[in-house]
């Protein structure tokens, strides 16, 4: 049988898997699980099919859930999830990721964990929050969140974090050491002679293309992509009708295929530009720019699309999701060429990630 | 010993767990030591790092709103509520 694509989509009101049938023609909605917590990320182990899921609960704080049955029956863990006492307590989990065998989970405020042992307990990458620059880390909109991790599939010692809003931060000694990786991107919040700082940027997605070779961010101020590891950025936002957005969504086999939604600007509601939908698409990393619409909502788009809520899968061709703040999930089996509405009437949409299991 | 009542919205997070019991404990912090013993993790779920009780979780000694640090007299009764919270 062919494989299928399970959509994970997280939100604030419970994690949601999306499951495509008839060839990512039509889905199935199963939950919402997790107790209905909030859940800013989900991801899945592709070789074992468990499912994590990363949030945080007004009443009982944060937490990462596990299924390894597809959803049908979760535990959950925070052992070790925590700063020493005296400190901020961390409110919730906003990012996960997975190198080898370890579990990466990001949180608010801003700091790295990882797990040995599939989640059930946690211990404190602490280089990261030992950086001189972080007393003078601020929280975004969003809060002091650590909200994207990416990993080298080559190098598991060799991991970015983003920050909002302190930027992007590199290690290559498996989190023993960080520095910060933002020269070339810009903080129009600044001063203008304060326009370039080592750290204080917005990032609002970090993505590593396959190979390895080609980083991209979208960012507060501008979109990026960098060919040293984040030691040096170019603006690619030529061409795109927005310098602001939030999520970007790499292709699964080509380092020069990008998705992105740029929203119509930070202090203009952050809706799709002239309340149209788009997704815009480069083949050429970033040196030209497709609006991708077919099948997509083209009046009274007033919604926005926020940093982690966009992912593609590993099919042939690749898929292509997006969700939105206001609950719907939108799919492409065909890389964006022509879209579906997958589902309508979620809660606020925060994460979406893809696995593909056996049919 | 000290009777405890826990909310019915923990089943969800620890399957199986009974919503009354009896324990020994001199203070909250020590229900809290027994409940984690019982149901490892219900500790980080009602208590935050700093460590204090969660900020919309509620306890409650003998009908007196409480802290990890208060006394529980013999046969005292603690009861753990969750607090309003949420919004849309």
């Amino acid at each position: 049988m062919a494989d299928k694509v399970l959509v994970l989509v997280g939100t604030k009101k419970g994690l949601f898997i999306v499951e495509g049938l008839s060839g990512r023609k039509s889905w199935i909605i199963k939950g919402p699980f997790c107790e209905t917590w909030p859940i800013n990320h989900a991801i899945a182990d592709p070789k074992t099919g468990a499912i994590y899921a990363g949030g945080g609960n007004e009443w009982f704080g944060p937490a990462v859930w596990k299924s390894t049955d597809f959803g049908r029956s979760w535990t959950h863990s925070s052992e070790g999830l925590a700063y020493p006492e005296g400190e901020t307590p961390i409110k919730s989990v906003w990012s996960l990721a997975q190198s080898g065998d370890t579990l990466y989970a990001g949180v608010e405020p801003a700091g790295l964990f990882k797990s040995e042992d599939g989640g059930a307990s946690w211990s404190h990458v602490q280089g990261l929050r030992d950086h001189p620059s972080r007393e003078h880390w601020m929280p975004g909109g969003g809060g002091l969140i650590l909200h994207h991790i990416v990993a080298d599939p080559a190098d598991q010692k060799q991991i970015w974090v983003a920050i909002s809003a302190a930027g992007v931060f590199h290690t290559a000694d498996g989190g023993a050491s960080w520095e910060p990786r933002n020269r070339g991107t810009r903080c129009d919040y600044n001063p203008e002679e304060q326009r370039y700082p080592d750290y204080g940027q917005c990032v609002h997605s970090l993505v590593l293309a396959p190979g390895g070779k080609q980083l991209y961010q979208q960012n507060h101020c501008g979109m990026y992509r960098s060919q040293d590891g984040g030691k040096s950025w170019e603006s690619i936002e030529h061409g795109l009708p927005s310098s602001f957005g939030f999520p970007a969504a790499a292709h699964p086999r080509d380092d020069g295929t990008l998705f992105l939604c740029p929203l119509n600007g930070d202090i203009k509601g952050r809706f799709m530009p002239d309340a149209k939908t788009a997704v815009w698409r480069t083949r050429d990393r970033g040196a030209s720019w497709q609006a991708m619409r077919s099948g997509l909502p083209q009046d009274n788009a007033f919604f926005g699309v926020l940093r982690q809520a966009m992912a593609t899968d590993r099919l042939e061709p690749a898929g292509v999701y997006f969700g939105t703040n206001t609950g719907l999930l939108f799919a492409s089996p065909d890389e964006g060429d022509s879209w579906t509405t997958a589902a309508q009437y979620l809660p606020p949409i925060f994460s979406v990630e893809t696995l593909v299991v056996p049919g | 010993m000290v009777r405890v009542v826990l909310p019915r919205i923990l089943q969800g997070l620890f399957p199986g767990c009974c919503l009354e019991l009896e324990v020994e404990a001199a203070n909250v912090a020590e229900v809290m030591d027994r409940l984690n013993a019982r149901w490892p993790g219900m500790r980080d779920r009602l208590c935050d790092s700093t460590p204090k009780i969660r900020r919309h979780i509620n306890v409650f000694v003998d009908g007196e709103k409480a802290s990890l640090t208060t006394v529980i007299p013999p046969n005292g009764e603690v009861v753990v509520l969750t607090a309003i919270s949420g919004g849309l």
